[in-house]
């Protein structure tokens, strides 16, 4: 199941699931109930734009011009990794 | 993006991911099948709240990312708050793990507002008479529907831990609704193990061969349909596995357990071995005791395996099992854990356990602090 992310749709860490860098094993880490994911490159760069706020497509501009990546690429990791967290329970997307 | 194991910190010696702080063994409830020693610490003996306050930040610098807050029932500490914001402070992910019973709405907001990070409830059965029942506590079914209520309603995570035995597996269904309908993100189905007081309970507790069956079916079925509702973690019944769990993760490999005295223990059934010796964070730094404790290193590894684990492709899967459940079923906590199909008593073990899920109204024997008379009585046997 890939959830559908509108363009418009602000994706959102739920209450209690947080991330972090860990000085013990070098690395950045989401936190949750029962859950420690560690996150690499692209998913941290990800998560470091998701703020409630920015939209889907914000978020998608933002990565695309940083990294100097195509749109479509960027576009299908975004998608990718934000639903495998929506599938966990630790995101939730707002659709205006 | 991976899940996290562990990493490697030395040869044998890995970074703890978890800490299980036993903040208390009072409880009012008194669950029949309750994990906590058959003799337990009482109140006069409970580290301070200085202490654990101490001991968080020394867990913090292990290398310890979560840290479940336990017990017995952790309200019963009336300085629970401050043993959150000291978590918080040690940058901690804290998870309170209760009854619900002790809580009340005020208590919870200040605990959110200090940094709570995510609530995990018992839930004994799915309505008052089940609940009641099995949880040996008169109202306790309300209080924990109040309980959930105010979490979500504070945004927090919740958890309901649902373990399940022979009287209410037949009712997993509707736990699994409950737990969606009480807005839990997710959802612990545990299958009663063998420890602790539950030991005392396997006639009346023991699942059926059908009834486990029946449940990973019914897990199986609502993971699907609850994709992105509920999350479903599931412990099966392991005595009618072919293979044991990997208990713990790997003896020593993944998480601490203190006890409310400030024992330090590789998991809370570890004092059934009775030749292991355990530190105390009253005498020792938690990372030696981490490192160094006789305990902690009596399993680390497999040169302590003894055949057919030695020899088995999957020593690095499950560990060789659970060594409290050998040592409490083989005698030997060096032994295969008897759930495992290859072990030599597997096959009495499997008859023992069809012969007691069978057992028609065996009483319920439920926890209870000793009285000094017993106690007395216990010591001198
Ligand atoms: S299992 Fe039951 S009796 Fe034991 S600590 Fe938990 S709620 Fe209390
Ligand atoms: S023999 Fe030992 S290592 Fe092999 S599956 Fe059984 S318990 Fe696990």
């Amino acid at each position: 199941m890939t959830t559908e992310f509108p363009e418009t749709a602000r994706p959102r860490l739920l209450k209690g699931v947080r991330s972090r860098f860990d000085q013990a094993r070098d690395t950045w880490l989401l936190l949750a109930p029962e859950r420690t994911l560690e996150l690499d490159a692209v998913a941290a760069a990800i998560l470091a734009e998701v703020d409630g706020e920015r939209s889907f497509s914000e978020i998608v501009d933002i990565l695309a011009a940083k990294y100097n990546a195509p749109k479509e690429r960027i576009s299908a990791d975004v998608r990718t990794f934000l639903s495998s967290l929506v599938e966990r329970r630790m995101l939730e997307v707002d659709v205006p | 993006m991976t899940q996290v194991s562990t990493t490697q910190a030395g040869p044998r010696i890995k970074v703890p991911m978890a800490m299980l702080a036993e903040l208390t063994h009072r409880c009012p409830l008194a669950c029949p099948y309750c994990s906590n020693p058959v003799d337990m610490v009482g109140r006069s003996g409970e580290l301070s709240t200085q202490e654990w306050t101490n001991v968080f930040r020394q867990a913090a610098d292990l290398g310890v990312l979560h840290l479940h807050l336990s017990g017995g029932e952790p309200a019963a500490r009336p300085d629970l708050e401050e043993l959150v914001a000291a978590s918080t402070e040690a940058e901690l992910y804290s998870n309170l793990i209760t009854s619900g019973v002790g809580l009340t709405a005020a208590r919870l907001e200040k605990l959110a507002a200090n940094g709570l990070d995510h609530l995990q409830l018992s839930l004994q059965g799915i309505d008052h008479e089940t609940a009641d029942l099995y949880g040996g506590y008169r109202g306790g079914f309300d209080k924990k529907i109040a309980v959930a209520g105010w979490t979500v309603a504070l945004g927090l995570p919740l958890t309901i831990n649902a373990v399940m035995h022979r009287h209410n597996l037949p009712t997993l269904d509707r736990m699994i609704d409950l737990a969606v309908e009480l807005g839990a993100r997710r959802l612990e189905v545990a299958t009663v193990q063998f420890h602790g007081w539950a030991e005392k309970n396997k006639a009346a507790l023991m699942p059926t061969r059908e009834q486990v069956q029946k449940a990973g079916e019914t897990v199986h079925a609502a993971r699907l349909r609850l994709k992105g509702v509920l999350v479903i973690d599931y412990v099966p019944a392991d005595y009618y596995a072919t293979y044991p769990k990997a208990c713990m993760g790997g003896w020593a490999s993944t998480s601490l357990n203190v006890a409310p005295d400030g024992q330090v223990l590789p998991c809370h059934a570890a004092p059934t071995i009775p030749w292991l010796t355990f530190d105390n964070v009253r005498e020792r730094p938690l990372k030696e005791i981490w490192t160094h404790s006789e305990a902690f290193n009596s399993f680390r590894g497999d040169e302590w395996m003894q055949e057919p684990c030695r020899s088995c492709a999957r020593k690095a899967v499950d560990f060789g099992g659970c060594r409290c459940q050998a040592m409490a079923l083989a005698g030997d906590a060096a032994a295969t854990d008897p759930a495992c199909s290859k072990s030599p008593l597997h096959a009495d073990l499997l008859a023992a356990a069809e012969v007691a899920s069978g057992t028609r109204d065996a009483d319920l024997i439920y926890r209870r602090m000793a009285t000094p008379k017993q106690l007395a009585r216990t010591q001198n046997a």
